[in-house]
């Protein structure tokens, strides 16, 4: 069969159609995401932290953590000025449905600390792996390889933050993924999107232009426990001192 | 879900332990090969004739106790079938998958190897007098080789000594490896530390000696042989100096952290006189140490009789298992009752018939027996015997 001029201008607009339908089922397009071009932590400002518990809340959500576990939970922290080493702490569900508000006492501090992987530079949790399911990305996170986690639970031992769990549903150690599926797409994590107050920042440590490096410039920022030289990069600012 | 209960402040991931009791023995099984094996390895490198009628027994105790060991880390693991990995591909920075071959090379190239080389001969004149299917087991453990010339003994002999020079250190490093498992945990304070190996080391020699002890002194009375009291007297010796090293290095520890009173001090002094108070002061301290130490220790100052001594040297090898056992929960399950927060505690609750229950470490723990009886049936490890003897006896 001849294809003339005619029978083309015809099979032009039904091939554009067929095309449009075909990229309608295809996976939504990630950005041209280079790892080597990022160096991913978290920015957590306690000033601005009202244990809402929305963070917990839209993480189980969104990553489907099984009951009674967490990815990210928030501590209330009560500390009386006489007696910082041992301060009072609670953290109901993990601060999922918020704090019950206790009355207010002199003498008494009381403040929230949003807790979550540190994506640690120099992890232990890494490094106990027996079969390295456990690694760091090139872009700075540590996550776990389901298909591959014997679920032998050192990693669970050696995370000094208590940020791992054994995940009864998949058998396996289970942990913050710092929404990786999401930054990856140039979206920040559920926990920070949630944020009301903006307590939580995805940090991009080798972004120049990321706020971040203005907020360290000019503020005192601390990592939760930096005698153990885990490489931590959840950054706190305003951290007191009676935090462990 | 039903969540432990909790006393302060514990990290919410933290509040269900990750290891249970088949984490509990697991190193004591390991514990009692290593002990087992360097009590054997007395006989052999240092010349210490008066454990010999305990060698044999000593190395099959250790294999039987080996062949297990393995079993409840597997029942452990979330996705055992995935356990070949650790030796496939392998992560060289984990002290657990370093571990897998530290196992593998003791198995196979000490134990199994040294037993071979030991029984060799038995085994031949086995294969050559026995009937039916025992007659092809002896064959296929020949490996082929049928000379028993006093030439070829005289080679085994000389290989089975480097075997078991060899397998000294390959015992203290599969049981410090072990120590090393725990030792190396910097987030863990009640476990981080220097002296872990070296005390698992001293404590599995305790553990071995005194289940050898034990063993030889049970399959004695079921054989109704008369116990060699010299062989009897130099083992209880050399529970007595293990266990008051294994002891020595313990205390310093204790003493150490008490002393330093760093940051973690308030919570494990905490745990030692509550949560740990029976398991640790009690069993692991007073019944599991001090008596059996001072009972060991009344038979080198008092001068007893037989009989007495017999029944001291049972009694201080039962509290010392005891004991060990009691060391290794208080190591494993001890370190994780309290908080990585230093602000609270958890409490450990076990099954019964479940994955990680008390029966199946119960199980575990009593199947090396069977194991063992097997083994000694099949290569009967007594001086005067052999396997075509015994057999032909039975």
């Amino acid at each position: 069969m001849n294809i003339t001029r005619r029978h083309l201008l015809l099979l032009f607009p039904a091939a554009a159609m067929s095309w449009e339908s075909l990229q309608a089922g295809a996976p939504e397009q990630a950005p041209n995401y280079q790892m080597y071009k990022h160096w991913w932590g978290m920015l957590l400002d306690i000033s601005k932290c009202i244990g809402c518990g929305n963070c917990v809340r839209a993480c189980a959500a969104e990553n489907n953590v099984p009951e009674g576990y967490f990815r990210t939970w928030v501590e209330r922290y009560r500390v009386r000025d006489e007696d910082m080493p041992y301060p009072q702490v609670d953290s109901p569900d993990g601060g999922m449905h918020g704090f019950p508000a206790l009355p207010a006492e002199p003498g008494v501090k009381e403040f929230f600390v949003p807790k979550m992987c540190n994506h640690c530079a120099d992890s232990p949790c890494t490094q106990v792996c027996p079969v390295g399911a456990t690694f760091i990305t090139p872009d700075g996170v540590v996550l776990v390889d389901k298909e591959y986690c014997l679920g032998c639970r050192y990693c669970v031992q050696a995370c000094p933050y208590g940020c791992r769990f054994f995940n009864p549903s998949t058998r396996t150690a289970d942990k913050c993924t710092l929404c990786y599926h999401r930054i990856t797409k140039g979206l920040t994590t559920a926990c920070c999107e949630a944020c009301p107050t903006g307590a939580r920042q995805l940090a991009d440590l080798k972004n120049p232009n990321d706020p971040i490096h203005a907020f360290m410039r000019t503020h005192s920022v601390q990592v939760l426990k930096p005698y153990l030289a885990t490489g931590a990069k959840d950054f706190y600012y305003d951290l007191d001192g009676a935090v462990r | 879900m039903t969540m432990p209960a909790v006393q302060g402040y514990m990290y919410p991931n933290e509040r269900e332990l990750a290891w249970s009791i088949l984490i509990v023995i697991y190193p004591y099984i390991t514990g009692l090969v290593a002990g087992a094996f360097i009590l054997a390895s007395l006989e052999r490198v240092f010349h210490v004739e008066a454990v010999k009628p305990t060698y044999r027994l000593a190395l099959l105790t250790a294999l039987a106790f080996l062949l297990v060991a393995p079993l409840p880390l597997q029942l452990h693991l979330g996705h055992p079938e995935r356990s070949i990995e650790m030796y496939l591909t392998p992560h060289r920075t984990s002290a657990m998958a370093m571990f897998g071959f530290v196992y593998l090379w003791y198995l196979m190239a000490v134990l199994v190897l040294e037993i071979w080389l030991d029984f060799r001969a038995d085994i031949v004149r086995a294969a050559l007098a026995e009937r039916g299917w025992r007659r092809w087991f002896y064959r296929v453990l020949t490996l082929g080789s049928y000379n028993i010339s006093p030439r070829a003994l005289a080679i085994d002999e000389r290989a089975g000594y480097i075997v078991t020079v060899v397998g000294i250190p390959s015992a203290l490093l599969l049981h410090g490896y072990v120590g090393f498992i725990f030792g190396s945990v910097k987030a863990n304070p009640w476990w981080s530390s220097p002296l872990m190996p070296v005390v698992f080391i001293f404590s599995a020699m305790v553990s071995g000696i005194a289940a050898v002890l034990l063993i030889y002194m049970f399959t004695s009375w079921r054989r109704r042989c008369p116990i060699d009291m010299r062989c009897l007297d130099s083992i209880a010796r050399y529970l007595l100096y293990t266990f008051l090293i294994d002891f020595s290095l313990e205390m310093l520890d204790l003493v150490h952290r008490i002393y330093e009173a760093d940051e973690s001090f308030r919570s494990l002094d905490f745990m030692l006189h509550t949560k740990l108070y029976l398991s640790q002061v009690v069993i692991q301290i007073y019944i599991g140490t001090l008596v059996p130490l001072a009972l060991l220790a009344l038979t080198q100052i008092v001068s007893l009789g037989v009989r007495h001594r017999k029944r001291i040297y049972a009694l201080a090898a039962s509290l010392a298992l005891v004991g060990i056992f009691a060391m290794r929960w208080n190591v494993v399950i001890g370190g994780q009752l309290f908080s990585k927060s230093f602000l609270g505690y958890t409490t450990y609750k076990i099954g019964f018939v479940t994955r990680e229950g008390l029966l199946p470490a119960i199980v575990l723990m009593l199947l090396p027996i069977p194991i063992l009886w097997v083994l000694v049936k099949l290569l009967p490890p007594w001086p005067a015997d052999t396997a075509a003897g015994a057999s032909a006896a039975s």
